[in-house]
């Protein structure tokens, strides 16, 4: 008999920390077998970034630095230049890559940083109990907005990889979704496709995974990827939103 | 034989393998796991056709699947 799928040697031994049904344990085991399949858990530094992801070097077999709130691509920025031999990833939710992060994301993308980021965007703040994003839908229910995301006083979700694909400097740009196998396979894709882009030293890449937060939004695990699939998808356009055709000829 | 393997101590009993699977055959039981979440397994085997799609959406890598 033949294991066909069992935990990849990218991961350690440790059980995750967030809540039961959260996809940022699909994401992390995507990212961990990318780097399993192009070899490159020995030759990789990841970021970790403040919120329910930042203990995301306990559960990683490669190399971690813990960067401060918003500033993962500016840590990784320094690693991929004094060690440029390295594979550089940083790994950030919506309210550290979107928010207090902006700067940092859009100046790492500006000047064409030879890093992969991964952003995990769930609309709302996870850790600190669930407050409004600059990802939050219009009119989703979250602590800081009891009545629903008002747009004429707090403006429209932010498409942030869209902003990011303006940028010349960044190469490949992808949403994706891990709300179904179908789309987990395709977000596993666009993962290692951003790994080979760093390998392959083209530029910035950004990967934007549409994930789900069933404690803050109130909902059950399998209730939340509904909720995903019937809400976010609509907002968030799925797929490549930026490839060059360096990216389309790897 | 195909069959998915749960390990208990990653389980969160967070259902999504319940959900996903198109035979049916997985299932929470009473048994608690050390951090005292009801674990998931599969109550029958034999119709077990190792599709991996449990383990696709596990959220916790708790499953393995063997054909």
């Amino acid at each position: 008999m033949k294991k066909v799928f069992e935990r990849t040697k990218g991961l350690s031994d440790a059980h995750f920390t967030f809540c039961p049904g959260c996809t940022h344990g699909t994401i992390m085991r995507l990212i961990a077998e990318v780097m399993d399949e192009l070899n490159i858990i020995e030759d990789t530094i990841g970021v970790s970034p403040v919120g329910c992801a930042g203990f995301c070097q306990d559960f990683f077999t490669c190399d971690f630095v813990g960067a401060a709130h918003g500033r993962a691509q500016a840590v990784g920025t320094g690693i991929k230049r004094s060690l440029p031999d390295k594979m550089v990833f940083t790994y950030q939710g919506d309210g550290d890559i979107a928010a207090i992060g902006t700067q940092h994301a859009i100046h790492c993308a500006a000047r064409g940083e030879k890093i992969t980021s991964i952003m995990v965007n769930n609309a709302i703040y996870g850790m600190t109990g669930g407050q409004m994003a600059p990802t939050t839908l219009e009119g989703m229910k979250t602590t800081t907005s009891p009545y629903g995301r008002d747009p004429i006083s707090v403006g429209m979700p932010m498409d942030f990889p869209k902003i990011i694909a303006n940028i010349p400097g960044a190469v490949y740009v992808a949403s994706v979704s891990v709300d179904s196998p179908k789309n987990i396979n395709k977000a596993k894709k666009a993962i290692k496709k951003a790994f080979q882009v760093q390998q392959a030293g083209l530029g910035f890449a950004l990967v934007s995974v549409l994930s789900t937060c069933p404690t803050n939004w109130g909902l059950s695990p399998v209730d939340s990827l509904k909720w995903l699939r019937e809400n976010m998808l609509p907002i968030y356009e799925l797929g490549e939103l930026k490839e060059t055709e360096e990216v389309k000829s790897l | 034989m195909p069959k998915a393997i749960v390990l208990e101590k990653y389980c969160k009993s967070c259902r999504l393998c319940v959900d996903i699977c198109p035979m049916k055959i997985m299932s929470i039981t009473e048994k608690t796991n050390e951090r005292g979440y009801f674990v998931a397994t599969c109550i029958d085997q034999d119709k077990c056709t190792g599709c991996t799609l449990c383990a696709t959406v596990c959220p916790d890598v708790a499953i393995e699947v063997y054909k």
